[in-house]
């Protein structure tokens, strides 16, 4: 497991992570538009409504494009290489991850490849959702 | 309210050196670069009353350089920023904000000697969203798109290798470019993996240096030694501060934004632009590039460069210079690109083209962050 810079809520997020220790991936939605969005706040980045709802995601989604970092960030040295992801969730958001659980290579790891959360606690109590291929065991 | 022919860039010059430099300070790099332009103009810096820079306070530009302006502009969005600089500093002239504006850049990107710092705290978002997953600088940000591209559009590794490919045919013919050996598409390709699909020769160098730019209003322009360069176009946009937030990964929104402004107002097309300068951060740059600023359809950037039409003796002289991948790279490139533009135009580039009357430097901030477009014109009856 990589040293990670390990983040540190604050009120506007303070629900998604806290959420995240329970497994689950808080996310919002316009009650206005209709539309899912990340990353949170506490309104509409499409239409600016104020009349918004947190909300529990699936925990699916798709690869949508990635790099698979070789020259590593500090504390990430002896985790490389590994794959920084932009997952587009089932519900429509796209969100920065890694994917784990498979073998850091472009032949695993085709573009729109199905993808479901998994977690890592770290410490402070902080749980980071991280994907793996669907289906696969944790 | 438009910007055509409302300025000119009467000075123009870089540090001595423009690879590296343990010698200097950031700061000295920006005053170095100041002086050198302002000498370019036949000025001195009691003639200055704008101050634009970005990276170093342009409070403490002014203060290190003995000026007391009565505009100051410190718009810090990345590489692009002077682009935005040479925008805002044609409003503030044409505005009456200031008469003589000074664009400064300076960073001691490889050595570091009194340099600005990277990362934010962990409570920023891209603390809290994107640091935690190991993100090392723009090598592994700024390429998540890449694939996204070659995934829609059939790009290959090949055609993005073409890129550093003709790029280096370039800086060959610089005495000044850090890197000047040839290179072929399977050098680029055997190049040390980074972040895949981004080998090391796709990658920017990184350097110490710096630039300066001097504009005045272009009724004024012919009172000083070189000859002008007029701002015909600018535009300018920003998309997301993290790449995670990038709309779509094949396009940058705010290349295409700030493309059109600067067409729109420069009022010519795509086919009357003689060089061009696209910031070249990683070879997949120029592809976005290429295609949002409409000089090709989507996704058909890659072809273009696998024919080598940017390359020397291609229809599509690009990146003069050496740009980003084979010139310099301090950090925030931008500058370099505007500078390069000037000499095409005023006949005093070491790969000088023939006959240039037009030139575009499109600069990219941060990774697709932001962006800024500058048309020049050397022809005072544009």
């Amino acid at each position: 497991m990589p040293k990670r810079p390990l983040p540190q809520p604050t009120p506007e997020t303070r629900e998604f992570w806290e959420g995240a220790s329970r497994r689950e991936l808080r996310i919002q939605r316009c009650r206005g538009c209709g539309r899912a969005y990340w990353y949170p706040r506490p309104f509409c980045p499409n239409c600016s409504s104020k009349d918004v709802e947190w909300f529990t995601a699936s925990g699916k989604g798709r690869l949508h494009t990635y790099v698979i970092v070789h020259r590593a960030a500090p504390g990430f040295q002896d985790w490389a290489p590994y794959v920084i992801a932009i997952v587009e969730l089932e519900e429509g958001p796209h969100m920065m991850s890694n994917v784990v659980g498979i073998e850091p290579a472009p032949e695993h790891l085709p573009v729109g490849l199905p993808l479901e959360v998994t977690w890592e606690q770290q410490e402070d109590g902080i749980a980071l959702p991280l994907f793996r291929p669907a289906g696969s065991t944790p | 309210m438009s910007l055509r022919m409302s300025a000119a860039v009467v000075g123009a010059a870089e540090t001595d050196s423009v690879a590296v430099q343990p010698d200097k300070s950031e700061i000295q790099l920006h005053a170095e670069a100041a002086l050198n332009a302002l000498a370019d103009a036949g000025m001195s810096k009691d003639d200055v009353d704008g101050v634009l820079c970005a990276g170093q306070s342009p409070v403490l530009v002014a203060e290190y350089l003995g000026i007391t302006p009565t505009f100051i502009d410190g718009t810090s969005v990345g590489g692009c920023s002077f682009m935005l600089h040479v925008r805002h500093a044609a409003a503030a002239i044409q505005a009456g904000l200031c008469k003589t504006a000074l664009i400064t850049h300076g960073q001691s990107g490889r050595s570091r000697v009194g340099a600005g710092g990277w990362g934010g705290s962990r409570q920023t978002l891209s603390g809290q969203f994107e640091e935690p997953y190991g993100v090392a600088g723009p090598p592994t940000r700024f390429t998540i798109p890449i694939l996204r591209h070659m995934h829609e559009y059939g790009t290959t590794h090949e055609q993005l290798a073409s890129v550093a490919v003709a790029t280096r045919r370039w800086a060959e013919r610089n005495p000044r470019a850090m890197m000047r050996d040839p290179i072929t598409v399977d050098d680029v390709l055997q190049s040390r993996m980074i972040a895949y699909p981004v080998h090391l020769l796709e990658c920017c160098l990184v350097t110490d240096g710096g630039g300066a730019l001097v504009l005045v209003a272009a009724e004024r322009a012919k009172d000083f030694p070189k000859r002008p360069v007029y701002v015909l176009g600018t535009g300018e946009s920003s998309e997301h501060s993290m790449i995670s937030m990038m709309h779509d990964f094949t396009e940058s929104r705010a290349f295409k934004i700030a493309g059109q402004l600067a067409f729109a107002e420069a009022g010519i097309a795509r086919k009357d632009i003689d060089h061009a300068m696209f910031y070249d951060a990683f070879a997949h740059t120029p592809m976005f590039a290429l295609e949002a600023l409409g000089f090709v359809g989507k996704g058909e950037s890659g072809p273009f460069f696998e024919a080598m039409r940017t390359a020397p003796g291609g229809d599509f002289p690009l990146n003069t210079n050496g740009g980003g991948l084979s010139y310099t790279h301090t950090g925030m490139y931008g500058m370099f690109a505007l500078q390069e533009s000037v000499r095409q135009l005023r006949g005093e580039a070491a790969a000088q083209l023939p006959d240039v009357r037009t030139s575009i430097a499109h600069g990219v901030g941060g990774m697709f962050h932001a962006a800024g477009t500058i048309i020049f014109t050397n022809d005072d009856r544009a």
